[in-house]
Order: C-alpha cells, then sequence, then structure tokens
C-alpha cells in the first residue's frame, strides 16, 4: 500500500461492477451472445522531445545489500565512477556538463562473454499508459464537439453542491452527462440524478484517483450526447488527481473559503495543473477569517495563468461568470469540430474534383 | 502521491520488456524522476519493492536519477534552477517561471540477465 495515501489498484468498481479483469458481452450478427476477457493493452506510438539541456549534475538515491539507502550527486562525464573511500563517504568526479547517459555506467562496461548480464534501454515515461487511454478519450470527445471538465478539490469543498447548481443552470440549454469518482457509496451520483441528467459512479476502492481507463468506460457506459457537456467530479483528494490525465480539456480546482490560504502552496501540484480555480462558499466570508486575495495570490504563485472565479454555489454569486466560462468553452469546441468537420468535407469535395478529372468526361 | 499506482506502471514496463528479450530476471531498474514531479523517491522505493515481489524483478536494485528543476522566467527570459513548482526566480524573485525541466517520471532502462 502506498504509505502517502493508501492507494491501491484492481478494486474500481462502475456502479457496483468490477472493472478489472472484466469480459464484454458481444452480439453477432446471427445474434449468438457471447464474451470474452481482453486486454486494453493496446500498442501505441508516441513521441518524446528531446530534454532541451543535459542536466549537468544530478542525484542518485541507492538501495545497498544491507539495506540502506542514501543519495549523493555526482555528474556523469563519460565514465561512472564511485569511489568510496574508508570512512564511508563518496568522492566524485568534480562538476562537468555531461549527458546523462547510463550507457557508461558499470554495467555497460561488461564485456560480451564476461557476464549474462545486460542493459536494455525502455525510455518511457510511467504514466504512458494512462496518456495513451486519455489521448483516446480526447479523440473520442473532440470527435464529438463535447467539452469536458475534470473538477478535483480535497473532500467537503462543495464539488457536488456546485456540480448540482451548473447542471441545473444549463441543463435546458446544453445536454450533460457526469462521472462520480468516489472510494465508496453512489450518494454523489444519486444527488446529480436527482437534478435529471444522467450520471455514473465509479467507486475506486483503494485507489486515490480516476485513471483515463475507467473514464473510457465510462464514455462507453454514458454515451455522452454530440456537442454536449460532460463534467467529471474527481475522488476528494488534492494530491493524486493532479498527475492523471482523463482526457478532460480543463482540470477545474474548486477550494472554498473554509480551508486555509495556503492550500495552494500546501498542494502546488493540483494548482499548478489546473486552468482554473473555483474559490466556492464565498457567502460564508463575513463569518472568517479568511483572506480571500491571499488565496488568489497563493494560487496565481504556483501557476500565473489560472483563471479564478469566486462564487458561492449555495445563493449563487458569482456563479454567472463561471456560467459563461462554460458555455465559452463549450462553444470554442463546437466551432473547433464544425472546422474540422468543414475542412473535411472541402477535402472531399477535392478530391471528387480530382477523381472526375482523372476518369475524364462521363 | 499514489506512488503504488506509478509503482505497478514502473513494473509493467518493466515485465514487459524483460519477457520480450526473454530475460530470467531483472537485476537493476533505473529510474528518471524529476525534482519538481509529483514523485516522492523514498515512498516510491518502497513500493516498487511491494509491487515486484514473487516477479521476474524480485529483488532488483532501484536506482532513482534525481533530475534537477529547471524554468524559464519571463522577466529574466532566461532559463533558471528551480527547487520547487512555485518557487520564484533565484535571479529576479518573479513568480512568473515556467517549469522546463525536471518534471518527468520515466523508466530509463533495467539491467536483466
Amino acid at each position: 500500500m502506498c504509505t502517502v495515501c493508501g492507494c491501491g489498484a484492481g478494486e474500481t468498481r462502475l456502479e457496483g461492477e468490477g472493472l478489472e479483469p472484466h469480459d464484454h458481452p458481444h452480439v453477432h450478427a446471427d445474434g449468438t451472445v457471447h464474451s470474452h476477457p481482453h486486454d486494453h493493452g493496446a500498442d501505441h506510438s508516441h513521441g518524446h522531445a528531446a530534454a532541451a539541456e543535459p542536466p549537468a549534475a544530478h542525484e542518485h538515491v541507492h538501495r545497498h545489500a544491507d539495506g540502506t539507502v542514501h543519495s549523493h550527486a555526482h555528474v556523469h562525464a563519460g565514465e561512472h565512477r564511485h569511489p568510496h573511500d574508508e570512512a564511508g563517504g563518496h568522492a566524485h568526479p568534480t562538476a562537468i556538463a555531461g549527458d546523462l547517459d547510463y550507457g557508461a555506467g558499470p554495467a555497460r562496461a561488461h564485456a560480451p562473454g564476461m557476464s549474462q548480464s545486460r542493459m536494455v534501454r525502455i525510455e518511457a515515461d510511467i504514466l504512458d499508459k494512462n496518456n495513451a487511454y486519455a489521448a483516446a478519450n480526447r479523440r473520442w470527445l473532440d470527435a464529438r464537439g463535447i467539452f469536458a471538465l475534470n473538477l478535483v478539490s480535497s473532500p467537503g469543498s462543495g464539488k457536488t453542491t456546485l456540480l448540482c447548481k451548473t447542471i441545473e443552470a444549463m441543463k435546458d440549454k446544453v445536454a450533460i452527462a457526469v462521472v462520480e469518482g468516489d472510494q465508496q457509496t453512489s450518494n454523489d451520483a444519486e444527488r446529480i440524478r436527482a437534478t435529471g441528467v444522467p450520471a455514473l459512479q465509479i467507486n475506486t476502492g483503494k485507489g486515490c484517483h480516476l485513471d483515463a481507463h475507467m473514464v473510457g468506460h465510462a464514455l462507453e457506459r454514458l454515451g455522452p450526447a454530440e456537442e454536449s457537456l460532460f463534467l467529471i467530479e474527481n475522488v476528494g483528494n488534492l494530491v493524486c488527481p493532479a498527475a492523471f490525465d482523463l482526457g478532460e480539456h480543463h482540470k477545474v480546482a474548486i477550494l472554498s473559503v473554509t480551508e486555509g490560504e495556503d492550500k495552494p502552496l500546501k498542494y502546488p501540484d493540483m494548482f499548478q495543473a489546473a486552468d482554473v480555480m473555483l474559490l466556492n462558499k464565498c457567502d460564508l466570508l463575513p463569518y472568517l477569517d479568511f483572506d480571500a486575495d491571499l488565496a488568489e495570490e497563493n494560487a496565481r504563485r504556483v501557476n500565473p495563468d489560472l483563471a479564478v472565479f469566486r462564487v458561492s454555489a449555495t445563493t449563487g454569486e458569482g456563479m454567472a461568470a463561471w456560467l459563461r466560462w462554460v458555455a465559452a468553452g463549450l462553444e470554442a469546441q463546437r466551432s473547433r469540430r464544425s472546422d474540422t468537420v468543414d475542412a473535411l468535407k472541402r477535402r472531399i469535395a477535392e478530391l471528387e474534383a480530382q477523381l472526375g478529372q482523372a476518369g475524364g468526361p462521363r | 502521491m499514489h506512488e503504488m499506482s506509478l509503482a505497478e506502471g514502473v513494473l509493467q514496463l518493466v515485465e514487459a520488456t524483460a519477457r520480450r528479450e526473454n530475460a530470467r530476471r531483472v537485476k537493476t531498474v533505473v529510474l528518471e524522476i524529476g525534482r519538481l514531479s509529483s514523485v516522492e523517491p523514498e515512498a516510491l522505493a518502497f513500493c516498487f519493492e511491494a509491487v515486484t515481489h514473487g516477479s521476474l524483478a524480485q529483488g532488483a536494485a532501484l536506482e532513482i536519477v534525481a533530475v534537477p528543476g529547471q524554468g524559464w522566467c519571463l522577466p529574466c527570459g532566461a532559463t533558471v534552477a528551480m527547487a520547487a513548482l512555485w518557487g520564484a526566480c533565484p535571479r529576479c524573485g518573479s513568480h512568473q517561471v515556467q517549469p522546463t525541466g525536471g518534471t518527468e517520471m520515466r523508466v530509463k532502462e533495467i539491467e536483466i540477465e
């Protein structure tokens, strides 16, 4: 189990049903139905950006045979040496800019035939698998002109109330579907369904965040309408969901004024990953010793591009500006899609014209 | 944070490569973890040992290469060293610094036999 957050895998449930491993029932043309387990480890390729500049010096954490762990800075200047002196200290070559090249390490120096062991390069991002699912989700959403938001916050910041109020204000103008992530219970999905829009609960079990694979399954189940609004309420956790792209267009972080102004500094990853911050429960400001300007300033220190809205989901104060932002995002997503469709139509017309010319008069 | 999920991600990449190379066991796993990434190397090392138990990588040594943080400071118009995501520019003190390096979490290579 994770020493920090207690996160574990394999207990995800979509509305009470297990997710992994799983079968999909198939209906064939002749009407027979069968199901078989399958694997989602689809092959994919991805580009890697070259590192801008190779870091000159860096540190290694080492675990020794006796179990002690330590780290020390050193530089790769071609040969990788770790002289150790008798006092247990380390001596290292002084800083010379060099490539981060493990190929020069001791294992590579083994001559063929001297040892059975060899180094194999992997060079893959740990989150590649999640990122591939996220990219697939985003393609799927973009192809349908759907605008997706991933709402993240600590537990109790008022995410679900804010969602309900947003839905009530917008549901007559746009189709909305919601995914609710919680460790246990389907209480939140039931609250959303009471507003009249479809909602799917994902229970992550011991998991501390939603991942792109879970959301892909939720998209399959919910089948959101074209040019609709797709809202994901992540597990209440200001740490882990920051690292997991779900395929959404924006992460929206919610901070309530009953928390501390320094939360953006304490949990910078989340406020860095978000594009929008909603400062919620602003109706309580007169009763609290909370400096809203300081909270905004702290958030912008972590993320200078952050858009901030001060709202109260309960009284409706400040909600209009937030709703306008959502409506603008929906409109941009629709026009992007119609641009794509128009471009495709133009291309088809061009190709048809070419085909007509190549085929001569008909 | 979520080091358990990340350790499982590492193991998946390592096992897939080790099987493809017909390895009998994995001796060393080398990761590259940026200072500005959301990973705590000590927690990741702890989780790695737990998830590799009973796998090809059981008992493998874990080497974590820590990549220093780098950012682009808008007021200075220069690449500067960054100690934390919310850190100020060491030259001008501005917080308008966009992280450009040290956010990676990568499996670099493995030693197999």
